[in-house]
């Protein structure tokens, strides 16, 4: 009875043999051994149960033949224990393990941003046309002071006697959040950090440390400082335009990495300054941070190795967020990152991923308010990520707060990904979250770049329509402008913790 | 009692109010606790369109409130009626050191709880209802009455709070807490003038022309969404920061907010309270030069000021990294008030008219040259301001010809460490010396 499983396909592959001219590109292209021919020129014959339905195969077979469908099998009926849970139990008592997933939360939670709702201008003010006039999404984050001290009598005009600390300028309110080389590639890598720098924006090792080969693009990265310390020396911290602590991530709070060893070839291990091969842990806490008073110290061990970089502390959104945040800023971040449930990972345990933490969008509305209420706001900027889909998505988070937006999904559906969830294999035929030679090389950088490229422009296009059509030029006239928002559906305590009236409520 | 944060040091929070809370007698206990962001003080944000005027004398020669009448009566159609008022600046030289409060009232009992309230917090110099004369037009007028107030050293030391600082919590106070009472002034040596009407009605009622000032502002209405309030009607004063405004300011949300967070509480039904908060903020309590509060609140454009200079980029990058949450954004142009002379400003892309002129000493701004025409048919200049230049009129008593244009250096506006320019003592003093 070993070899027998209760799990049944979740997909069903068909082969159109009408048009199929039998070239046996798709038994090419599938990182998942789908298909097997029984000789050259023959029909490819699909194992439906290996299938994820990343559309590689479909992509790229040149006579449109292949389809990919639903597995029709029909369980018998229970919304009780659904057909996935069922699938789950016989795949545990197959063999004894942790469920593990990739990518985000998939569970049909309420989708906060889904029931926000923008204003717009009618009448009483102008809206304004952003192809005629300019719109303006430069973006500073790091700390501010309160007010400035200007000398109006210095001989060549007013000075600025303040020193203020240094920021990190955004041309737009965009970047892409973390994800280490080892669990991503390195045309991964190449890709972002070449956009980054296109989009005068910002990318983000992850924990996995920086590859020498992107050192041309150092200034347009953050560099991160993970509970491994993969990859962290002082060459490193320096290198980077910022240093992000990473404590915790949106997908698993509270819990450490995993990065098996088949993953750490030469590149990887090189990078990471661990030995090829072996398996790379994060711990779940880092083990010189047991509470806030040792978060300072290493903020500011960090800023006196980095000469003042901003420093950003990257933590999950959990329940009680908001006096975390708290107390991170008062630790010296310049940045608070906050990761909701929703953000992705390369690996997680599905019940971490799928039920621990909290929505971006709440998080982010007490954090920023409880920031204004200590005072403190101007301390630390607000980076809002975990779940961000789209320009609205955006445009809400910083209308609710945030100084920008951090996409990490996002940005590798652009490179390709099919959210298959199937990270944690690394196995991905599209040569995003693999390190596997001949899977990477699927990957053009430059490619890649261009369409993240174009993806964030044509988000910060949208944007400044967003701006024009609420009657504002500049990005902070939106940022924590809550009055801009309506809920629809929400109920009334979710409301007033967001600080949105219901629609229909004018000024 | 629940605390709430008065953040002249941003950590501090204080049990009940720096006041000791509000010793009101009845039932009426106030609610100290935190409040919504939105709130039944708030149901709704009046919008508007407006006529607007003001004429400073740089050399503190007194002009009749005739004149600022007249100005705003040839903008007649800019109004509907429904709101209009006036700021005088010098019209108390007998009472020039005086906090002046000028109080509307709904009723008898707002008014008894309000000057328990002064009488507990204040020492009461003089009091006396603002005269009022009948005018067609002008009806369901509120109890208008007007305080000369000192505040014992000793409360201020038990408070450790600046006397101006004093006052403002006193003025949140009534304004937020106190049902049927609202403060249209609390300046020195100065006063709002304000209520349901045209701006020559109400001009008339409050018979103005019986006082002389050397600057006035004046605001006719055109409320686009709500009823005539006579709290409602511009200006808007804190302090002797007196705002009118023409247009919308479609970055309230985030202006107030921002404000709240320094103790602030947006309470009047109106965008352009954040105006006269912010003023209010930069200005006396950040000792922010008012060129500079100006470029904060209206400012370049990134590509304007990637041009510029480096130690002028340099600054005005951090203006805007500062200020942000401050900037006003969307159609405005605002006058500002106040003891030292008068602000005009547009906004950064100058979506409301102002228009300006300069005539020996005096200078005008108004949303219409016809405005400034009827009381001065020939100036020497007369320009359109450009978006966000503002224009700005110094009372200098020893020097007539003072004034600086827009964006020029000021030789007396030094940046004064203690939260008050040089120049606000400087001006300050020639003031009282223009009373006596």
């Amino acid at each position: 009875m070993s070899e027998i499983t209760f799990t049944t396909p979740e997909f069903r592959v068909r082969v159109d043999r009408d048009a199929c001219r039998r070239c046996g590109r798709c038994v090419h292209q599938c990182g998942w051994g789908v298909y097997r021919r029984s000789g050259d020129g023959e029909y490819p014959l699909p194992d439906h149960s290996r299938c994820v339905a990343c559309h590689r195969c479909v992509t790229f077979c040149p006579e449109a033949a292949l389809t990919i469908e639903r597995h029709p099998l029909a369980y018998k009926e229970s919304d009780s224990l659904s057909p996935e849970l069922r699938k789950a139990i016989w795949r545990q008592a197959e063999t004894g393990g942790v469920m593990l997933t990739g990518m985000g939360n998939d569970r049909p939670y309420l989708r906060v941003f889904d029931h926000l709702l923008l204003d717009a201008c009618q009448v009483t003010n102008p809206s304004i046309d952003p192809l005629r006039e300019p719109m303006e999404l430069r973006t500073h984050l790091g700390r501010k002071p309160d007010s400035v001290e200007v000398d109006m009598v210095a001989s060549d005009g007013p000075l600025l006697v303040s020193e203020l600390d240094r920021q990190l300028i955004l041309e737009t309110p965009i970047l892409f959040g973390g994800m280490s080389y080892g669990s991503v590639s390195l045309n991964v890598h190449r890709a972002l950090a070449m956009a980054a720098k296109e989009l005068g924006t910002y990318m983000n090792t992850g924990e996995g440390g920086l590859h020498a080969e992107l050192e041309p693009y150092q200034d347009h990265i953050i560099v991160q400082c993970a509970s491994g310390r993969f990859g962290v020396d002082s060459e490193y911290l320096q290198a980077g335009a910022a240093v992000e602590i990473k404590i915790g991530q949106g997908a698993k709070p509270g819990i450490g990495g995993h990065l098996p060893g088949e993953k750490i070839d030469l590149q990887v291990s090189v990078t990471r300054m661990i030995p090829q091969g072996t398996d790379a842990l994060s711990p779940a806490p880092h083990h010189d941070i047991y509470s806030i008073e040792d978060l300072r110290q290493l903020v500011y061990a960090i800023k006196e190795a980095t000469g003042y970089k901003p420093v950003s502390v990257k933590i999950a959104c959990v329940h009680n967020v908001a006096a975390i945040a708290s107390g991170v800023v008062r630790a010296g971040a310049d940045i608070v990152y906050l990761d909701g449930f929703r953000g992705g990972t390369g690996a997680a345990p599905v019940i971490v991923r799928d039920h621990v933490g909290i929505p971006v969008e709440i998080a982010l509305a007490v954090v920023d308010q409880r920031l204004r209420d200590e005072g403190i706001r101007n301390r630390a900027s607000i980076v809002a990520a975990g779940g961000i889909r789209s320009s609205a998505d955006v445009a809400k988070a910083i209308a609710l707060g945030a100084d920008a937006c951090a996409i990490g999904t996002a940005a590798l559906v652009a490179l390709g990904c099919h959210l298959c969830q199937k990270c944690h294999t690394g196995r991905c035929s599209w040569g995003i979250c693999t390190q596997r030679p001949e899977l990477t090389r699927r990957l053009d950088p430059e490619w890649g770049a261009e369409r993240v490229v174009n993806l964030v422009r044509a988000w910060s296009h949208e944007i400044a329509e967003v701006l024009g059509a609420l009657g504002v030029n500049a990005i902070e006239s939106l940022r924590g402008s809550r009055e801009r928002l309506r809920s629809l559906g929400l109920d009334q305590t979710t409301g007033e913790l967001l600080g949105v009236k219901p629609a229909g409520l004018g000024h | 009692m629940a605390g709430y944060t008065w953040s002249t040091h941003p950590e501090r929070t204080i049990s009940t109010g720096p006041m000791g809370g509000l010793p009101l007698p009845g039932t009426r206990t106030p609610d100290l606790g935190p409040r919504p962001a939105y709130g039944p003080e708030a149901p709704e944000r009046i919008l508007g369109g407006c006529g607007l005027m003001g004429v400073c004398d740089e050399s503190g020669q007194r002009m009749s409130g005739e004149v600022a009448i007249r100005s705003m009566a040839s903008m007649h159609d800019r109004g509907n009626g429904l709101g209009g008022g006036f700021a005088g600046y010098g019209i108390y030289p007998e009472f020039a050191d005086c906090f002046c409060f000028h109080l509307l009232y709904n009723d008898e009992m707002a008014q008894e709880d309000t000057e328990y309230y002064l009488g507990r917090h204040f020492l009461t110099v003089a009091e006396e209802p603002i005269p009022t004369k009948p005018v067609r037009g002008i009806e369901d007028e509120p109890l208008l009455m007007r305080y000369f107030l000192d505040i014992a050293p000793e409360r201020l030391e038990e408070t450790r709070l600046s006397a101006e600082d004093y006052v403002v919590h006193a003025v949140m106070d009534v304004n937020s807490y106190i049902d049927g009472a609202f403060v249209a002034s609390s300046g020195k040596n100065m006063g709002a003038f304000k209520g349901v009407g045209f701006p020559e009605e109400i001009g008339e009622f409050y018979r103005l022309d019986e006082y002389e000032g050397w600057t006035w502002t004046g605001h006719g209405r055109f409320p686009t969404n709500t009823p005539g309030w006579w709290g409602g009607a511009h200006p808007f004063v804190l302090l002797d920061y007196s705002i009118v405004h023409n247009g919308e300011i479609s970055s309230y949300g985030i202006n107030r907010r921002y404000l709240e967070a320094f103790g602030y509480k947006c309470t009047l039904r109106t965008d352009t309270e954040v105006v006269t908060y912010l003023f209010d903020l930069m200005l006396r309590r950040q000792g922010l030069p008012v060129e500079m509060a100006c470029r904060a609140l209206a400012s370049p454009f990134w590509s304007e000021i990637d041009r510029m200079p480096e130690p002028q980029r340099r600054l005005f990058t951090a203006l805007r990294m500062v200020y942000g949450p401050a900037l006003l954004n969307g159609p405005f142009a605002v006058v500002l008030g106040m003891g030292e002379g008068m602000v005009a400003l547009n906004d950064r892309i100058k979506l409301r008219p102002l228009v300006a002129a300069r005539d020996g000493c005096r200078v005008f701004v108004a949303s219409e040259e016809s405005a400034i025409r009827e009381i001065c048919p020939r100036p020497e200049a007369s320009w359109m301001p450009k978006a966000g230049e503002p224009v700005i009129a110094r009372l200098v008593r020893s020097d007539p010809a003072g004034s600086e244009a827009a964006g020029q250096a000021a030789p007396t506006a030094g940046n004064a460490p203690a939260g008050e320019s040089a120049w606000t003592k400087k001006v300050g003093s020639a003031g009282e010396v223009a009373a006596r």
